[in-house]
């Protein structure tokens, strides 16, 4: 569904992104791991047409991303939406967050998802089943983004990310300005809903645990490049890359010490 | 027992819970806009009727405020000139911002060379002080009120637009645009809804603080001999007929200069006022 053609981005002659390929199948879900600066973020951008690659190609069902005009773009990215990474600054906090949500389905009259078949002429009814399906009361319709917490706005910008019942969910570090309590259940969420709608993820984070429990594949970055790619039940194995072997430790030691600090507290 | 207490709710909206540099400000603009708007009707005097043998003439019951060097009611040319006065204000600072706002949005929005040039432009027109340039394109187009508003509306419009180009330009690059843009939002649906609302606090603030200046600059005009020309009351002009009698009469001088004083006072506190309470982080 989704190919990424050896694309090569650089930032100030610095380069982002050397030389990248990867394929997306419908409802597969990739992880992407790196440390921050290893060109992750920028990949996303890429795939949803944000932004240029300096060289490569980007095919999404069949279609050339980044030579397509303004109509053909608008209903190719139907199909691909994106939740970020800030989830205080990916909402306008001038609108009442419900506003945010339908936002979408306004500019595409035309698309009506599965699940908003009986409400579909009426935004409010939309927002308030949208709430639902990422576990959000309907009193939170009418806030403001100041005053709802971090994993609500988080689940709010996942309600965004799925009205239109896209193909590919580009998740970029959904979790990672959250509590740890609260990471749990937005992962919980975003699988429930893969299983739901039948969506692909990529999943772009630098928390291999995460990653682990949402994707079947894995691509490692590390500045720019991708080092190492595997299927993720064989992210333990001895012929990993040793930069991939270095991230598992780390990870594994970080836990350790969370896990030392519990019994210390109790 | 259990009385339920009727909800007192005597006090308008807009005036609860503000400041009280709000409230002071809305205070006096709530006098000036009645007298702007009633004052005409029951002024005690003709304020174009000259009485040559009244000239000069100290307060008296017929003259609440006297009369100036040409025996015409000074009371009642102050109350007709708000007219002129703050009418030409009001409609100075709408249009500047009628200008000002779209031009910045759209400049903020695209950026790139059209920004670049936009601004080099500004930057060559505000290198000049505002009042002088004012003054010279006044000049230009002849003594008149009309042209006095085309000059100040064409030194005034760039601030607008500096203001909300420097607002959208911080705000273009958020993950809530991007959002937006991959929800399929035009640029036109992104300016609309979602730059729009974050420049209307701080455009209000600057419109505000600015229709002080703006009165100002009227007056200093109309006292060049660019604005309102005799006989029409405006402040500014009354200011100007009454330098020569400096000496022997100043309260031709001190009625005018003190309602100019109190009208740019009022708009300055409502203005101040709103910035205090717009300016905080999150709303």
């Amino acid at each position: 569904m989704l190919h990424v053609n050896s694309i090569s981005k650089t930032y100030h002659s610095k380069p982002a992104l050397n030389d990248i390929s990867l394929t997306v199948q419908h409802g597969e879900s990739i992880g992407i791991i790196g440390e921050s600066g290893s060109g992750k973020s920028t990949l996303g951008k890429i795939i949803l047409g944000l932004d240029k690659p300096d060289q490569g190609e980007v095919h999404f069902r069949g279609n050339n991303l980044h030579t397509l005009n303004g109509k053909a773009l608008k209903k190719l990215r139907r199909q691909l939406q994106i939740v970020f990474q800030d989830s205080a600054g990916s909402l306008n906090p001038k609108l009442p967050v419900w506003k945010s949500v339908v936002e979408p389905l306004e500019n595409y009259p035309d698309v009506i998802p599965s699940f908003l078949k009986e409400v579909r002429h009426n935004r409010k009814k939309m927002a308030e089943v949208l709430f639902q399906k990422v576990g959000l009361s309907p009193e939170l319709l009418e806030r403001y983004p100041h005053q709802l917490s971090g994993g609500q706005k988080q689940r709010i910008a996942v309600a965004r990310g799925i009205t239109l019942e896209p193909d590919l969910l580009v998740c970029d570090e959904p979790t990672s300005s959250l509590d740890v309590s609260v990471q749990a259940q937005v992962l919980n969420l975003l699988k429930k809903l893969q299983k739901d709608l039948n969506l692909s993820f990529l999943f772009i984070s630098h928390d291999i645990a995460a990653v682990q429990f949402m994707c079947e594949r894995i691509v490692v970055l590390k500045e720019g490049l991708a080092v190492d790619s595997f299927l993720t039940e064989d992210l333990f194995s001895q012929s990993r890359h040793p930069y991939t072997k270095l991230l598992v430790e780390m990870s594994m030691e970080q836990e350790n010490k969370i896990e030392e600090n519990q019994h210390f507290y109790t | 027992m259990n009385i339920q207490m009727p909800r007192i709710n005597r006090v308008p909206f807009f005036f609860k819970n503000q400041n009280l540099l709000i409230q002071c400000g809305i205070i006096f603009f709530i006098i000036i806009t009645l007298t702007t708007l009633i004052g005409p009707f029951i002024v005690p005097n003709d304020p174009l009727t000259a009485n040559m043998s009244e000239r000069l003439a100290p307060p008296s019951s017929a003259y609440p405020l006297g009369t100036d060097h040409m025996g015409r009611c000074i009371f009642s040319r102050l109350i007709v000139g708000a007219q002129s006065t703050l009418g030409i204000t009001a409609l100075v600072v709408a249009t500047v911002a009628l200008i000002g706002i779209p031009i910045g949005l759209v400049i903020g929005y695209i950026g790139g060379r059209l920004d670049t040039v936009f601004m080099r432009v500004a930057d060559g027109i505000l290198a000049l002080p505002e009042f002088i340039l004012a003054i010279a394109i006044a000049g230009f187009l002849g003594p008149s009120l009309t042209n006095l508003m085309i000059s100040i509306v064409f030194v005034k419009w760039i601030a607008y637009t500096r203001v909300v180009r420097s607002i959208v330009i911080t705000e273009r690059n958020k993950d809530y645009v991007q959002a937006a843009k991959v929800g399929g939002s035009s640029n036109w649906k992104i300016i609309r809804r979602h730059m729009f609302p974050q420049i209307v606090s701080p455009v209000l603030v600057l419109a505000t603080l600015d229709i002080g200046k703006v009165i100002l600059t009227i007056s200093s005009l109309s006292y060049l001999g660019l604005g309102a020309q005799p006989p029409a009351p405006e402040w500014g002009a009354m200011l100007n007929d009454g330098r020569p009698y400096f000496q022997s009469a100043p309260e031709l001088m001190i009625y005018p200069g003190l309602a100019i004083f109190f009208v740019v006072l009022a708009f300055n506190l409502m203005g101040e006022g709103l910035r205090d309470k717009w300016d905080v982080k999150s709303r």
